[in-house]
Order: C-alpha cells, then structure tokens, then sequence
C-alpha cells in the first residue's frame, strides 16, 4: 500500500469530509438558534425534562445535521403567559425556529406569536384540533400526533376489549376536549358520561365516587403528568379497579408514572404511537442510548423530542444550516426523511403526521419490572380528522 | 345513595384538612390579629420536609415527624424574624411582608429541594381500601384522614378550654391589653401560637403528600379557601374553625357531584362542567356571604 506523508494524508481527509458533508454551510458561522420553551418546574416537570433531554440525546457535539445549533431553553412552569413572554422575547431577539412546549393550552399561547414573526415552530407533543384544520399554517408542523387522533387509536382500542359503556374523564382544557372527541369518534359503544375535570386537580375523590355510582364495563382518561400520578393511585387505591378496568392513552401512565404508582399501572391497557418495547433497530437503539446518556428509561416524550430532533436536523442538513433559506427549509421538513424511531413517518397535507398506532398492554416483563408491550396494531398509516379542512396557501 | 355517602365521605375528608389548615390561622388571626399569608408555605414546607425524611429513611413515622418539626420551626422563624415587628402595623403592611415571605418560602423551597417536586409513596399501612358499607370500599388514607381531623379537634379542644396555656389563648384574643397587663409574657405566647398553627399545618401537609400532589405554590391553593372557612366560622374561634371547614368541605364535594350532573340535564357536557365547575368554585362563596348576612360575625365568632 502507497504511503503518504502526514500531511497529505490530513489534506485529502479535509476534502473528503467537505465532499461528504454535502451542502456548504452558512459561511458566518453563527449556530442555528432555537427557541425551546418547555415545563421543567411543577409536577409536570419530569416531561420537559425528557423532552429537553431526548432532543439533546439527537445532537452531536452541539450539532443537528450536521449545523451548530444553541438551544435556548426556558421554563414556562406550565404557565402560557410565561411561555408567551420567553416566545416573544427571543423571536424579537431574531430566533427563527422555536420547538419544545409539552402542553396545547401553551402552544396555544406561543404558536400565533412565533408564526407571525415569520418563525417555524415544530410541535414535538401537543397537536390540538385549532391548528389542525382551518387555522394550519405553512410554516407550522406537528411532528408528534394530533390530539383526536392519539384517542381515535383509543376509541378503536376499546372496540377491539369489546368495552360496551366506558366513561369518560378529561381535564378542561384544549386537549382534554380533543382527546374525549377524538374517543368518541371511533368508539361504538356507550358513553357513560364524560367528567371534565380541572387541570390543576390534584384529588379525584369525587369523580372516583361519581365512576362507581356509574358502574361503567371501563374508564377512559387523560390526565398527563402530576396529574395523571395522583389520578392511578387514587384509583388504584380506591379498589375500583378490581371492578372497572381503566383504557388511557399512553400520556397517562408514562414509564416515570410507572416508578411513581409501583403496582397501580399493573394490567392497564393504552393506546400508543410509540413504546420502549417497539420492536424495530432505531428504536432500540434509542433506547440503549438514552438509558446509557441519562441512566433512565425513555417516555414517549422523549422520543418525540428525539425524533423531532433529527427532522429538524434532516431540514437544516438540506439547507446547509442556513435557516434563511425559507422555502427550501420548509420543502425539507415536509419532506421529513429522517429514520423515525416511531416506525413510518410522513406528514399529511396538514403538516401532521400520518402513523401507526398500536393497542398496548402495561405488564410485567420476565425481569418483573412493568413495561409497556404491545398487543396489536389498531390503526395504520392513520392521519387526522381535519387535515381536509386545511387549506395550506 | 352510596354515591351520596362517599360524597359526604369526601366532604368530612376535606373538611378534616381545611380544619387543620383553619384552626391555626384562625387563632393567629383572632389573637395577635395578624393575616398571615405564609399559612398556606408552612402547609408546603410540612409537605417537603416529610417527603425529603421518606425519601431518605423510607420510614413514614419519621417522615411524619419532620413534617412536624419542620413547618413547626418554620413558622417560629417566620414569627420571630419578620411578623413580630408587624403586630402595631396596619394590615397591610403585615399582608406586604407575608406576601414576600410567600414568595421567598417558594423560592427557597424549590433552591433546596429542586424545581421537580418530590414524589412519596402511601404508607404500606394505609394502602388500599376497606368496605364501609356493601358496595362501597373506601380508602383507608382517607379515613385515617378524617380520623386525625377528629383527633385534632379532640386535642385542640382540651388544649385551648382545659389547660393554662388555652386559657391565655382565649383571653388573649378577647383582650391582648389586659392579659399583658397581668404579667403575662403575651411576646411568647404569640409564638407559641404561631408554632402551633405551623405544627397543624405540618400534619395536613404529611397527610396530603402521599395523596396529592407536592409542589411549590401548592399552600397558596388552599390559602384561600382556608380564609373563607375562618370568616364562615367566625374569626379567632377553633370550634367555628370546625364547623365552618365541614361546611366548606361537604359544599364542595356535594356540589362537585350533583351540580354538574343536574347541568348535563340541559346543557351538553362540555359547557355543562364548566359552568358547573364555576358553580362549585363560586359556591363557598355563596356561602360566605349567605353566612355574613346572617351572622356578620361568623357562625361562632370568639368575641361576640
């Protein structure tokens, strides 16, 4: 084999990385900023903290496609007005792309304000109905799911349990109402009545004694986070569930939930994009990095983050890390070709996702920890209810 | 009729920790006619400290204990540093300082023990439930909670009519000039009562840990409603602290029961519960003022 001196050698390996990392990048050599407002204080706090760090867990070296990018990270302490003032204080301050919030009724508040400081924002948990349809915007994509849709997949669950009468809880709130129009969409059954609670509840002793008066065959609820911790243990510990299986989507029981109720998510059944127990190499993969990175088990939020990470980064990487490129940077999230940890992933014609969505079980696995496994597919290549509606100008 | 009796179940349970919360307040409001915003903290403080002693020994008992200890010594510090200089000052000034000392506690609070609120697990003693009637199985933490609120009201009982130190409680808040006049040390006895009051505030907090969430801010969401239990009650009064913190509890829990389920007679769910859930937050109110109509002084006012 020919050798060459040192010097030669670093010169042609200069050359092959530039050939190899495609697109010249923006030559000021400023990092990409973006603006990432999530809850990292209150009870929720655990989620922004996954959020926070699987997004972090897709960059390399404070990279995303290979552009520097710096995180600008604020608490909004699930407040919108504080989540409002951080938005419009950095898209004053020139940020262009704005990721992170956890909760609709925040997005609800940062979205309009980013959007018309001519900024992306890329949703990586909450997709409410308001943005959905009549009100989708260009320069807004959802990369996790869309509300309803999430508890379609739940309503389809609870026909495939064979569920007669199931009631209903949700906190009253933008997703709370998504997610008990998005059950009642698909479900056959009947409803045995629907309890809106308040976001902020922490005791459910009322509604607990409202569901046993009911007798319904099973419960439906959403109440993500803290909430969703006391709701399982309250219900647990009222012996309701010997007589009243509880159907959730996965935001309410999430593998911290599981660590925080102990035996109270044995046995529950809930509707899923993702889990750890997904069986496909990106996945694992993730999840041997994550757990490797931050010495925990990965929650769906986290994989969100994840995966919205490197759709951003998929996005940059075509426009050479030069978010000025407008046109060219939305054609290329649109196009999200990205490997998903999720399984298949394409965006529908309202930059929402079009997914899989799989029934799930919580049961313990041979070790006796409590994961969540899957059943069965309940829902493939599902889009939303209101991606008719959106006319994208 | 079962729903109604765990209803009134859930009323006594919250009426067993508003009671505990009020009985403090309303003697440090009556006697040294102080308003102390920082009630609600120690309530929190209580709730962290046990939390953090769980965590750390696994041992509820202990936890329990420090719960005690902690919102007790909190609130004699919180006394003797900043609401002793404010007893000869207007209201304001007291509710400015405590205003501060709200915000300080959180601040603190979250400094110490982090910005993500520890979570504590119920005691393997007062898991699950127990049947109460055929049909209906209550949870065993919730009576034990509505069992220490009787304890509460027994101990406090004897202690403000049937001992010394009660007996100046009582003549404190009927005349403060005169009782310092006898050569009373009424400085100490002020923050015995305020120590007192963070002690009570230390067991709801214990009690409430496990079954709902510990947070920061979380005192300042009963602050209120432990206001409306001492004017219902009657100011400076411990049994119109009972009385009205039962009022207030099965108000609340009937009214989160029944006033949604008669809407949703008319009106579709959504709008249905929230007009109801205004409803059922509106009602202690309507109470409120439907008591000082009659009785301007609250129900079993201390001075009549």
């Amino acid at each position: 084999m020919m050798t060459l001196p040192i010097t030669r050698r670093l010169a042609v390996g200069t050359i092959l990385a530039t050939a190899l990392a495609g697109p010249a990048f923006a030559q000021d050599g400023k990092p990409v900023r973006i603006g990432f407002i999530t809850t990292l204080s209150t009870p929720a706090g655990y989620i922004g903290e996954d959020i926070r760090d699987g997004f972090q867990l897709a960059m390399k070296d404070g990279k995303l496609g290979d552009a520097p990018v710096k995180l600008e990270i604020e608490d909004d302490s699930l407040k919108p007005a504080n989540a409002k003032q951080a938005a419009d204080r950095m898209a004053q301050s020139g940020v262009k792309l704005f990721t992170g919030v956890n909760f609709s009724n925040v997005l609800a508040a940062v979205v309009p304000g980013v959007l018309e400081s001519g900024g992306f924002y890329v949703s990586l948990n909450p997709g409410p109905s308001v943005f959905a349809g009549e009100k989708c915007n260009k320069n807004y994509f959802v990369a996790s799911y869309q509300n309803d849709a999430f508890h379609e997949a739940a309503g389809l669950s609870a026909n495939r349990l064979g569920y007669k009468k199931v009631m209903l809880l949700a906190p009253n709130y933008q997703a709370g109402r998504d997610a008990l129009e998005g059950f009642k969409r698909t479900f056959k059954g009947e409803i045995a009545g629907e309890i809106y609670t308040k976001l902020d509840q922490t005791d459910f002793s009322v509604e607990l004694a409202r569901v046993r008066s009911a007798q319904p065959d099973a419960i439906y609820q959403f109440h993500p986070g803290g909430a969703g911790i006391n709701f399982a243990k309250q219900y647990a510990n009222s012996g309701l569930t010997k007589t009243v299986p509880m159907l959730i989507p996965s935001f309410s029981m999430d593998a911290r939930m599981i660590g925080a109720t102990g035996e109270a998510a044995d046995g529950i059944y809930a509707s899923a994009m993702w889990t750890t127990e997904l069986d496909n190499p990106a996945s694992k993969a993730f999840v041997e990095a994550f757990r490797k990175a931050y010495s925990r088990t990965p929650t769906m939020y986290a994989q969100q983050a994840y995966d919205t990470a490197n759709l951003i980064g998929s996005a940059l990487k075509a426009v050479g890390g030069d978010i000025g490129k407008e046109a060219e940077f939305r054609a290329a999230l649109r196009k999200a070709q990205f490997t998903a940890v999720r399984g298949k992933f394409s965006f529908g014609p309202n930059q929402h996702p079009i997914q899989d969505y799989y029934l799930t079980k919580f049961a313990k696995n041979g070790s006796g920890e409590i994961v969540q496994t899957i059943v069965e597919k309940v829902a493939q290549d599902y889009g939303d209810a209101y991606a008719a509606r959106c006319k994208m100008d | 009729m079962i729903l109604l009796i765990e209803q009134l179940l859930n009323g006594l349970q919250y009426g067993a920790m508003l009671f505990m919360l009020a009985s403090g307040l309303t003697l440090i409001f009556g006697i040294m006619g102080v308003i102390n915003l920082t009630h609600g903290c120690f309530y929190m403080v209580g709730a962290y400290c046990a939390a953090f002693v769980v965590l750390q020994t696994g041992s509820f008992l202990l936890g329990a204990l420090a719960a005690l200890a902690g919102a007790g010594l909190y609130a004699v510090a919180v006394e003797l540093a900043v609401v002793q200089w404010l007893y000869r000052r207007d209201h304001l000034y007291q509710v400015l300082a405590t205003l501060g000392l709200i915000l300080f506690t959180n601040e603190a609070v979250s400094l110490i023990f982090g910005r993500r609120p520890p979570l504590m697990d119920i005691p393997p003693f007062l898991q699950g439930s127990v049947p109460v009637l055929p049909g209906l199985e209550y949870p065993v933490i919730r009576l034990a909670f509505i069992g220490m609120g009787a304890l509460v009201a027994l101990g406090l009982w004897l202690l403000v009519n049937h001992s010394r130190v009660g007996m100046l409680v009582r003549a404190g808040a009927d005349d403060r000039e005169m009782v310092s006049a006898l050569g009373i040390d009424i400085r100490r006895l002020y923050t015995l009562v305020f120590g007192l009051g963070g002690v009570l505030c230390g067991l709801a907090g214990v009690m409430a840990a496990p079954l709902l969430a510990i947070e920061i801010g979380m005192g300042e969401r009963v602050l209120i409603t432990t206001f409306v239990v001492i004017v219902i009650g009657g100011v400076g009064s411990v049994r119109g602290a009972l009385v009205g913190a039962l009022l207030v509890g099965m108000v609340d829990s009937l009214g989160r029961a029944y006033i949604p389920q008669l809407l949703q007679l008319s009106l579709p769910p959504s709008v249905a519960d929230t007009l109801g859930a205004g409803l059922v937050s509106a009602s202690i109110y309507v109470l409120m003022a439907l008591v000082l109509l009659v009785r301007p002084l609250g129900l079993l006012p201390a001075r009549s």
